[in-house]
């Protein structure tokens, strides 16, 4: 028995790092292009690695990256595991900062640490109403997510744009003839303190705080079972008692609510304001989708979705780094980002083809009858 | 198994190869000239001869590095910037000045590693081409004393000594441009397609209003702000819808505008630009472009920053300074025609003659 | 000033603006739809149209022969379909997840070709209106239904052949089975692999002619990301549709002529703030949604991966 324990530490962990060789492969495919570039591959992703790891500063920059990517990946891991597709993100991350930013250009008297702790809250509370109102609509009218999030997200952008060159333009700006779309800036004491020289702030380690929260919300609490029963079996926990419109929409919302944060975060920790050219992307960097493929990465599990956001925050910081270095167009770093994620989802196969080899191993170990349905599930289900 | 912990193994070995290789960021050399020859047309800028560029340090390339939030051959905002970088290369020569460039940088984030980046680097100016890279500098120029940044487009240095602004009176082109569209609209229709309210933009369709009604203080000038500086086909049809509504004259703003100005063509409708030359993506139609031609203010800062001033100095483009010039299109049969009263409105605004009324 | 909304130019020009715009939406959406109906869900439309739309324009641009261009268009959304259709039936990936990587390659593929091969901003010369004598002088209706280029009428034959297909033929049973109950088609002998090659190559054909009626049609121009969120919009309608093609067109023409409306408002000068006009199409399409309640189920496999009990 022991011998199966052991070994089976190892192959999970092989299995953990699967996306990392996925990775490497398409990495590879990249260097092909890079060469039909007549860029030296090795040069470049020399470039890669140190932008992303090669100093303190670039690796602060990782983390920095990452933390918005954790913060909708853990709340990916909620609606995924309630069945629910979130691509909402997006939207939800630009309405928590739109809470989160009012707040701090509004309480201007109230004391740093308290303002920081309500724009907080004001975050989360904006993306779960961004979130809420989706899960709402599938619940109870039967709109699906897809087409709802995807609605959301492009009227979220210009409730931005309105109120950025609006209600919420910075002052100083409303003065002068070309109305620069931005709020006014932060005060000193209502920003997230940073570890300085670098520009990591107190934000990776609140998103980090949250992946273990939101671990145990989903494996220690009844709110986080229910969210999975439906999400496995919506019918069976029909029968069960649960009352499945409710935690479709607990799961769309708590999945904004993160998205909403990590907006708030991002303001907070690294811009001081909000700014907008318009687009999502501008403010949010893709998070709203990269926190998806980021919590893939992860295995929809919020701990692994630490090393996975850090992994691809490090993918995303070290491309551009090698786009600067090399000069490569950035349209290289954005298709090749496309190349990681379809390798890495891809190589999904092998870790489950391996479960079920290891699966196997134990039962012929134990002499027993093959693995009805049931035990399968379980053990698939087992918290690593 | 065994075969996975090789694999494993293998691959710590590498990253511990890979980071031992790699060079610490100070030493790196200097990023690559950018020498591709321009494939669009550059047509002879009318500049007036700036200041030449006292060199100081003769010795040592003067080494720039702009971060754009589109593309580089946007026919547009960042085109405008690219391309006066490239003509400061032809004049000073490529041993002398040297740029990288960082484009599409819509991320504001990532804009902000990038020019921290640069400027750790060692680059001797760092241009952040893009209003809303503003609260980045304003962290990172005081890390890097030495270094000098210039933003645009604004007129904010936020009291920083290494800090210029430059922007563009882009509303003075734009009065040009609706003056002479005013003269050459037959139906008094005429049509605007823009982006974000805001900027820029907001700046340069506000200043064509003014001009058009300038002259014909009855024509109707139709506005429509897409929503998006990317989406072409939204432009497109907001061109047909302005022409369906009577327009035969129209002009727009930013880089998604290509699709606007493939609609002018197919109904054969004027088209004015601005922010850089678009003759050549309809040559049937378009009549003017307001181009704006950042060199004279680069050569200023170069020269600046050259005997020791690293900021603190804003500049604006315009139509005195050779900042902004109206561009006609040599092949267009109405070009002439409004060009003589181009002149005019050109020299009624730098001698202050005609002043531009901004709602 | 709102009464202006209601003279003829503007009506017609809302309708006949609402047409041209809706086509786009109506190639993707259509093919979306066969992918969707046999369990398949493809994100990465976006990417093949771009793909597409790039293919169409440089294959136009330098040769000049418009056919040529729709044909290269096909071809690449097919290719783009296959790789998709491979790592969905083969490798079992998460599809909504692929569905981004292949969007983000497109985008980031068509940008990069773009700029190799063009350098710049070029127009060519695309598919013209069509002139039908008799049909087009009509007043009013002549505008708006008959005087559009041959992609746009290609887009809208497309709706009857679609819903032909997926309701009256062998294959469109099979496809739907497969996306009901791939366990139980797989019993009676229908591949569901082939099936689900099939939509999703043809999904991926369609959106390159997507992208091909944006830049040789419609645009006549390419440009980086010219898409801007269409072929997100065109997966969305799908659902609007409730897969059904009728139902896809339906949500195609409601968001295109909202779209179409909210550009006039704007052009009339009524005063209604742009970002605010701009949400329009967005805002309506779900209340409308809303408003019409369904029980209408997804293909019950849809997203599911199908592999063989054994």
């Amino acid at each position: 028995m022991k011998k199966v324990f052991q070994s089976d530490w190892v192959s999970r962990l092989i299995d953990g790092l699967l996306p990392v060789f996925a990775t490497l492969a398409a990495l590879a495919l990249g260097a092909v292009m890079l060469l039909f570039l007549k860029v030296n591959p090795i040069e470049a992703y020399k470039a890669l690695w140190q932008g992303a790891f090669g100093s303190t500063n670039a690796f602060a920059e990782t983390l920095v990256k990452a933390t918005p990517l954790l913060l909708i990946g853990i709340g990916i891991c909620i609606s995924f595991r309630g069945d629910v597709i979130n691509i909402g993100g997006e939207g939800q991350m630009i309405i928590g900062a739109i809470f989160a930013t009012w707040v701090g250009l509004t309480f201007t008297s109230l004391p740093g640490w308290l303002v920081i702790t309500l724009a907080m809250i004001a975050g989360f509370l904006g993306g779960a109403v961004w979130g809420g109102i989706p899960g709402f609509l599938k619940a109870y009218f039967n709109v699906n997510e897809i087409l709802s999030t995807v609605m959301m997200n492009a009227i979220a952008v210009q409730l931005m744009n309105f109120l950025l060159r609006g209600p919420l333009i910075d002052p100083s700006q409303a003065q002068l003839a070309s109305k620069i779309p931005q709020t006014a800036r932060l005060s000193e004491v209502f920003r997230l303190p940073r570890l300085a020289p670098t520009r990591l702030h107190l934000g990776a380690l609140i998103a980090v705080v949250l992946a273990i929260l939101v671990y145990i919300l989903l494996w220690r609490t009844t709110l986080g079972y229910r969210i999975r029963a439906v999400g496995q079996n919506a019918q069976a926990s029909r029968y069960a008692g649960i009352k499945v419109p409710r935690y479709i929409v607990m799961a769309l919302l708590l999945s904004g609510a993160f998205a909403g944060l990590a907006g708030a975060i991002q303001v907070y920790g690294v811009n001081y304001r909000m700014i907008t050219d318009g687009s999502a992307s501008g403010f949010t960097g893709s998070a709203g989708f990269n926190g998806i493929v980021a919590a893939l990465f992860g295995q929809l599990h919020p701990i692994w979705s630490i090393p996975a956001a850090i992994l691809f925050g490090a993918l995303l910081v070290g491309a551009n780094s090698m786009q600067r270095m090399m000069q490569v167009p950035s349209a290289l770093v954005t298709a090749l980002n496309g190349l990681v994620v379809v390798f890495v989802v891809s190589s999904e196969i092998w870790r489950r083809r391996r479960q079920q080899r290891r699966l196997a191993i134990i039962i012929h170990d134990e002499g027993s009858a093959p693995p009805t349905n049931k035990e399968k599930l379980e053990h698939m289900e087992t918290v690593p | 198994m065994k075969k996975f912990a090789w694999f494993l193994t293998l691959l710590l070995a590498l990253s511990v190869v890979l980071s031992a290789c790699g060079t610490p960021a100070a030493t790196q050399a200097p990023a690559p000239v950018a020498t591709e020859a321009p494939a669009q047309p550059t047509e002879a800028p009318a500049v007036t001869e700036a200041p030449a560029a006292t060199q100081a340090s003769a010795a040592e390339p003067f080494k720039v590095a702009v971060v754009m939030p589109s593309a580089k051959n946007d026919l547009a905002f960042s085109q405008s910037m690219y391309d006066a970088l490239l003509r400061v290369q032809e004049e000073m020569g490529a041993d002398q000045f040297q740029f990288v460039f960082s484009e599409n940088m819509f991320v504001v984030d990532d804009a902000a590693a990038a020019i921290r980046d640069y400027a750790s680097q060692g680059y001797n100016l760092i241009i952040a081409h893009g209003s809303q890279y503003g609260s980045s500098l304003q962290e990172i120029a005081p890390d890097f004393p030495k270094t000098s940044f210039a933003w645009g487009t604004t007129v904010d240095t936020f009291g920083q000594p290494n800090i210029f602004a430059y922007e563009a009176a882009s509303q003075e082109g734009g009065f040009v441009n609706g003056a002479m569209a005013a003269t050459l609209s037959k139906s008094n229709v005429i049509g605007v397609v823009g982006p974000i309210e805001t900027g820029d933009a907001k700046l340069y369709v506000d200043g064509f209003k003014a001009g058009v009604l300038s002259v014909k203080p009855d024509a109707k000038v139709n506005v429509n702000y897409i929503g998006s500086f990317s989406d072409t086909a939204l432009a497109a049809e907001a061109a047909n819808t302005h022409i369906s509504a009577g327009a035969d004259v129209l002009t727009g703003t930013a880089q998604m505008v290509v699709g606007a100005i493939g609609k002018a063509k197919d109904s054969n409708v004027l088209w004015f630009g601005t922010q850089s030359n678009q003759t050549s993506l309809a040559p049937s139609i378009v009549v003017a472009s307001q181009v704006y031609h950042w060199e004279g203010i680069l050569k200023e800062m170069i020269a600046l920053i050259q005997s020791g001033t690293l900021g603190g100095k804003s500049f604006k483009a315009d139509l005195a300074n050779g900042g902004e010039v109206i561009e006609f299109n040599p092949d267009s049969n109405v070009a002439a025609d409004a060009q003589a009263l181009a002149e005019t409105t050109i020299k009624g605004i730098t001698d202050g003659t005609i002043t531009i009324t901004l709602p | 000033m709102i009464s202006e909304l209601f003279s003829v130019t503007v009506l017609v020009g809302i309708l006949a603006s609402g047409i041209r715009l809706a086509t786009p939406y109506l190639y993707a959406a259509i093919g979306e739809t066969f992918g969707q109906k046999s369990g398949v869900l493809n994100l990465g439309v976006e990417g093949q149209m771009l793909l597409g739309a790039f293919a169409a324009f440089y294959v136009t641009f330098t040769t000049g022969n418009l056919g040529l261009g729709v044909l290269t268009a096909m071809i690449v959304g097919a290719f783009m379909g296959v790789a998709m259709a491979f790592v969905t039936v083969n490798l079992h990936a998460e599809q909504g997840i692929s569905g981004i990587g292949f969007y983000l390659f497109g985008l980031g593929m068509s940008d990069l070709l773009f700029q190799k091969l063009l350098g710049r901003v070029e127009t060519v010369k695309g598919f013209q209106a069509i002139y039908i004598p008799g049909l087009s002088d009509i007043p009013g209706l002549g505008e708006i239904f008959f005087k559009q280029n041959l992609l746009v009428y290609g887009a809208y034959l497309l709706v009857p052949v679609a819903w032909f297909v997926l309701n009256k033929t062998t294959l469109g049973l099979k496809i739907r089975s497969v996306g009901e109950n791939p366990d139980a088609a797989d019993s009676v002998g229908v591949s569901v692999a082939k099936i689900r090659y099939f939509t999703i190559i043809l999904g991926g054909a369609l959106s390159g002619i997507a992208g091909a009626s944006l830049s040789i049609a419609l645009l006549n121009v390419f440009q980086q990301n010219m898409t801007s969120g269409l072929g997100f919009i065109a997966v969305a309608l799908v659902y609007f549709g409730a897969w059904r093609p009728l139902g896809v067109l339906a949500g195609a023409l409601l968001f295109s002529m909202i779209n179409s409306l909210q550009l006039w408002i704007q052009v009339l000068g009524i005063p209604v703030p742009s970002d605010i006009a701009v949400m329009m199409p967005y805002v309506l399409t779900i209340l409308v949604l809303v408003a019409t309640v369904s029980r209408v189920r997804a293909p019950s496999a849809l997203t599911k991966s199908f592999e063989r009990e054994n």
